[in-house]
């Protein structure tokens, strides 16, 4: 059974909204991990400042995160392999990796913003 | 010994407009009940607490016994406090484990208003919803904070517990508590306590004059919507005239029996205590001793200072001064109670009166600016009167998402956004958003700002900190009034802040507070106004003439710290029954296009 795995940065929510801006990418991305759910692939997503016990138990995550820091994420897994790192993978790019016929036209491109903001040192935290 | 309130139940609530004694009623009921050799908890959940300085004592997050008060204990729940001991409890198991990027990104998202908000929440729920937290005491006593937050908080465990069963999608906006699904027995069990009367006791404490009872029976019919019905009434500052020839001692007694006489009758019906005026501040456990006995001994009369020469300047001259700038943000703070919004509707009016353009608005939860707005005749067209409403914003933001964001989106995803904004933290961010918008008014017309008590604004400035610093990082995805706020308030020539005061020990001390958190934001007030002074007037009345020797006390500490002190006469007509809100229409901020 396919199993994918998202580790996504520190975050106040899986869509952002809470965020000072919204991004529609962000919202696009958990739109997609909500279809392949649908399509019956098992779904997890972590969040950094939620559940980081999944990151430190994870040492593909943990060694992407002591080398790239926050810009790592959001770090895809599909089953035990790293499918993308630093960026939103498209609904075309999830329905490959899982062996899946894209279900949608909506086109997300990869991006490396997100709901609270890459990591730096005075990020407050959207929450 | 006679306590405020006959048959205590174990927990008691004191809710009631900022300023009408609420923590005075709430420490005098803990004191009089640990005389009669009760184990008393008295806890403040008020982020501007100041149960410290009525108590005389410095209160932490664990209860504090109260020294000459054999059986009392004290605590103030302190939000930031909270926040921290909560971020710790999250981040500290992985210091060493994760990288340090990752350990400072967590504590960074997990510092926003939102958390604080929560933590103080969670802090709130294991004293209520947990008896084996305070098996130690008799009864449990909530000083609680001004009615809007209060009320936020005790809905707080209906909207979550409801918010967490609903939340299908698991993963969702619970924002950076997601941790505390696995409380929700513990939710549940505040909700029931709060409901059952033989528990829980709700005290509403009102003055004796029409806005004041008017916001009571607002509260007691939200309370017993939400199913609290187990209420009784403080009527504190009851006055009688003891010399019939002093104007103002009679003024002042006819307008707390005009208030009466209109007693809303949802209150008629409810269990009602009056505490007369007292003639000395409520500081100090004496003095709250004696207002637990009604004035009992405790009739202490001081001789009157002949050095209480300062005048301090009127209104008008703010108001001239600031015509010059010809537009711009005025903001009016300090303690909920003080008169913020008579201030903040007076300078409006003087500014309409002018021939300006002038927006009079709102954020606070429990406002009534409509009902303050002023009568101006011909000049009423220049003002529009305008209200931030959270339930409105977050509704309008959530359809401006819907709208953009959410442009696209399949069936399912849309659903999925529309859960994530159903989340406590929208109406925060919608909220935030309209104040910002709000102040960014100020640019072509005056904006009069009746702002939130004292707590509720620090939030949402320490979120104009928080989101000034995001914006500048990114700053081509927020809103331009939302890049450009903390900028706006920090510029003198822009923002006029007006620290608003009553001439008491507390209220001044608490906006003293006020203006050192708002200089660590660097942000200078522009002037004091102390409200209802008896200092400019002649009383004869011996209770007025000794309330009138402390003010000069109070009006000493302030004199030499402040650039312009406004000192604002006692009157019966400043009171809110005076306004006229039928000239103007209340219009909230999200409809109010430029007609």
């Amino acid at each position: 059974m396919t199993a994918v795995r998202v580790f996504d940065p520190s975050m106040c929510c899986s869509t952002g909204i809470c965020g000072p801006s919204v991004d529609p990418a962000l919202v696009r991305f958990a739109a997609d991990l909500a279809w392949l759910k649908a399509q019956g692939v098992t779904v997890e997503r972590f969040n950094l400042s939620q559940q980081p016990a999944a990151f430190a138990e994870d040492a593909a995550v943990k060694a992407a995160l002591e080398a790239r820091g926050e810009a790592s994420l959001p770090l895809v897994k599909v089953n035990d392999e790293v499918k993308s790192s630093g960026g939103f993978p498209s609904r075309e790019e999830l329905s490959a990796w899982v062996g899946l016929a894209s279900g949608s036209d909506a086109e997300v491109k990869p991006t490396s913003k997100r709901c609270c903001g890459e990591s730096r040192a005075d990020k407050p935290g959207c929450c | 010994m006679s306590t405020l309130i006959k048959h205590p139940t174990r927990i008691l609530f004191f809710t009631g407009k900022g300023g009408v004694g609420k923590t005075s009623a709430a420490c005098a009921t803990a004191i009089g009940l640990a005389d009669t050799g009760q184990r008393v908890l008295l806890v403040s959940t008020d982020p501007a607490s100041n149960l410290d300085e009525v108590l005389g004592v410095e209160l932490g997050a664990a209860p504090t016994a109260i020294p000459n008060v054999p059986g009392l204990s004290a605590l103030n729940i302190d939000p930031e406090q909270a926040a921290r001991t909560y971020r710790e409890h999250v981040v500290g198991p992985y210091r060493g484990v994760l990288p340090t990027a990752a350990i400072a990104s967590m504590e960074e998202q997990l510092s926003g208003a939102c958390t604080v908000e929560i933590a103080a929440f969670d802090e709130f729920s294991k004293l209520l919803g947990d008896p084996a937290v305070t098996a130690a005491f008799d009864h449990v006593i909530f000083d609680t904070a001004p009615t809007g937050h209060t009320l936020r908080l005790l809905e707080l465990p209906a909207a979550w517990t409801s918010f967490i069963d609903d939340n299908v999608g698991g993963t969702s906006c619970l924002g950076p508590l997601a941790g505390l699904a696995a409380q929700k027995a513990l939710y549940a069990a505040s909700n029931d306590a709060l409901r059952d009367a033989s528990q829980t006791t709700l005290v509403l404490v009102a003055r004796p004059d029409r806005s004041s009872l008017a916001e009571a029976e607002r509260t007691r019919g939200e309370l017993a919507q939400l199913g609290v019905a187990n209420v009784r009434l403080i009527l504190n500052g009851v006055f009688q005239a003891r010399d019939r020839g002093d104007a103002i001692a009679v003024a002042m007694e006819a307008r707390g029996h005009v208030a009466l006489a209109a007693l809303p009758p949802g209150l008629r019906a409810v269990e009602r205590i009056d505490v007369p005026l007292l003639p000395f501040g409520l500081v100090g456990i004496a003095a709250l001793r004696a207002m637990g006995t009604l004035g009992g001994s405790a009739g202490v009369l001081v001789p009157e200072s002949a050095t209480d020469a300062f005048r301090g300047q009127r209104l008008e001259e703010i108001v001239d001064e600031l015509a010059k700038r010809g537009k711009g943000v005025v903001m009016t703070m300090g303690k909920g109670g003080v008169g913020k919004t008579t201030v903040a509707a007076r300078i409006a009016g003087e500014l309409a009166r002018r021939g300006f353009a002038v927006t009079l608005t709102t954020t606070d939860p429990a406002a009534h600016v409509a009902q303050a707005a002023r009568d101006l005749g011909e000049h009423a067209s220049q003002l529009r009167v305008t209200r931030i409403d959270p339930e409105l914003e977050s509704r309008r933001y959530t359809d401006e998402v819907l709208a953009t964001a959410g442009r696209g989106l399949d069936a399912q995803g849309r659903a999925l956004l529309e859960e994530d904004l159903r989340s406590p933290c929208t109406a925060e961010i919608a909220v935030f958003r309209a104040f910002a918008e709000t102040v960014a008014e100020g640019e072509d017309r005056f904006v009069v700002i009746d702002t939130a008590p004292t707590g509720h604004t620090l939030l949402l400035l320490d979120a104009a900190e928080s989101y000034h610093r995001e914006v500048l990082r990114k700053p081509s995805g927020s809103p331009e009034a939302v890049q450009r706020l903390l900028p706006r308030l920090r510029d003198p020539s822009f923002t006029h802040i007006l620290l608003v005061t009553l001439p008491e020990a507390t209220p001044i001390h608490e906006a003293m507070q006020l203006e050192r958190d708002l200089a660590r934001a660097d942000i200078k007030p522009f002037a004091w106004v102390v409200n209802q002074s008896l200092t400019p007037l002649t009383v004869t009345d011996p209770v007025l003439r000794t309330r009138r020797a402390h003010e000069a006390t109070h009006l000493r500490e302030l004199v030499g710290h402040a650039a312009r002190i406004v000192l604002e006469p006692w009157s019966d007509s400043v009171s809110l029954h005076d306004w006229h809100a039928s000239t103007l229409t209340p219009v909230v901020r999200a409809t109010s296009a430029h007609a």
